[in-house]
């Protein structure tokens, strides 16, 4: 699927630069991503030792243990892969927190920590396990309850009329991400690849 | 009352990153006696490899998405998708900034301005705009960093249901504005 999204993207982008004339804008645009991505990256360093030095200490204590056993009831059902005490659920709801009080620097380092635990389960090291679908789905869907300050700023006094409309809007796409990842997962089409396939 | 709870869920939302980063070492320290100095050391030396590791995901996916944005192939899709759109009551001034909104977080955000600019921050497309915004992640990106830090490369069923589910929040954006704001 990516490798065709992936390659889609970009020739689309090159017959369309053809044709707008936009050709130029369309190399500078590859190369100047190409350094974004690694001042992007470089500057995810220090947030991600800050929150997952923290973590470590949130793991050692007991307290991730904690808060993954009070949310066991919802976790369960979205995670079935994942065994309940799995350190990989606190750090999941952690990172659904974070979401949902906007606090974006904490959530992607809190996020990254419960992929690299969800992989810990996988058997095959190249592919998306389910619950890591899941995991990603609820992610790109958004569960804030805080809008972005971004969004307050631009809006000014209208920003507090969106907050309803937002919270509404995003239970509908979260909603759907569940329902969409738990509908794919069992098809033949996107089933666990066998050691062999080549296809993704 | 909204305003009220607003302004309260931000002021909370402000004290929890400072009680986190002084209650969690805390905890340890006074409840556990766990040497937090230490701990934090050593969980923090897996931020630089982590964040080492998306690079190539990150090259990989946002030059796609860049070259794709310059080259104004959203513009064609645009007015390919416009007469559909206008007949099932999307309207066109927000479909931009639908389909942007899981290819670029600042290409998104970007559009909202131009919306707000154009038509006052009062105006009904500036809500479903900002409401689109609000609702949704950049589902590409998201990608490539969360599935790039563990070396996963074939992602599954990751994008079709993100992207279904950015559709039903940009179709939700605009009935919920239609209905509570028109």
């Amino acid at each position: 699927m990516l490798n065709y999204i992936w390659f889609g993207m970009m020739a689309i982008a090159v017959v369309a630069g053809i044709l707008t004339g936009r050709i130029d804008a369309v190399t500078e645009a590859a190369i100047d991503m190409a350094k974004v991505s690694v001042e992007i990256a470089i500057g995810l360093i220090g947030i991600m030792a800050l929150w997952l030095g923290t973590m470590k200490i949130a793991e050692e204590s007991g307290l991730i243990r904690v808060i993954a056993r009070l949310l066991r009831p919802i976790t369960i059902r979205l995670f079935p892969d994942v065994p309940a005490d799995h350190p990989a659920i606190g750090s999941i709801v952690l990172n659904m927190s974070a979401n949902m009080l906007g606090l974006g620097n904490a959530a992607t380092p809190l996020g990254l920590k419960a992929m690299e635990e969800l992989q810990e389960l996988n058997d095959r090291k190249d592919t998306a396990t389910n619950a890591m679908v899941m995991f990603l789905a609820i992610n790109t869907s958004s569960v804030q309850l805080i809008l972005p300050a971004t969004v307050v700023a631009l809006m000014g006094a209208t920003a507090s009329e969106i907050f309803i409309t937002t919270i509404l809007a995003t239970s509908c796409s979260t909603i759907a991400a569940i329902a969409a990842v738990k509908f794919l997962e069992r098809r033949k089409r996107f089933a666990m690849p066998a050691e062999d396939a080549n296809n993704g | 009352m909204v305003e009220v709870f607003l302004e309260g869920l931000s002021s909370i939302a402000r004290y929890i990153i400072p009680a986190l980063l002084v209650g969690i070492p805390f905890y340890a320290l006074a409840v556990r006696k766990i040497p937090v100095y230490e701990v934090f050391v050593d969980g923090a030396k897996d931020g630089f490899t982590i964040a080492v590791r998306i690079i190539p995901y990150l090259v990989a996916i946002l030059v796609a998405v860049g070259m794709f944005r310059a080259s104004g192939a959203l513009e064609l899709l645009l007015n390919a998708l416009a007469p559909v759109l206008n007949f099932v009551g999307f309207p066109p001034e927000n479909l931009p900034l639908a389909l942007m909104r899981p290819l670029s977080g600042s290409g998104s955000l970007g559009l909202l301005t131009d919306l707000v600019n154009e038509h006052g921050a009062d105006s009904l497309f500036a809500k479903i705009g900002a409401t689109m915004y609000g609702s949704s992640e950049t589902t590409f990106y998201v990608l490539a960093v969360y599935f790039g830090s563990v070396g996963v490369v074939r992602s599954r069923h990751a994008i079709p249901a993100g992207l279904f589910a950015d559709a039903v929040g940009a179709i939700a954006a605009v009935f919920f504005c239609k209905l509570l704001l028109g």
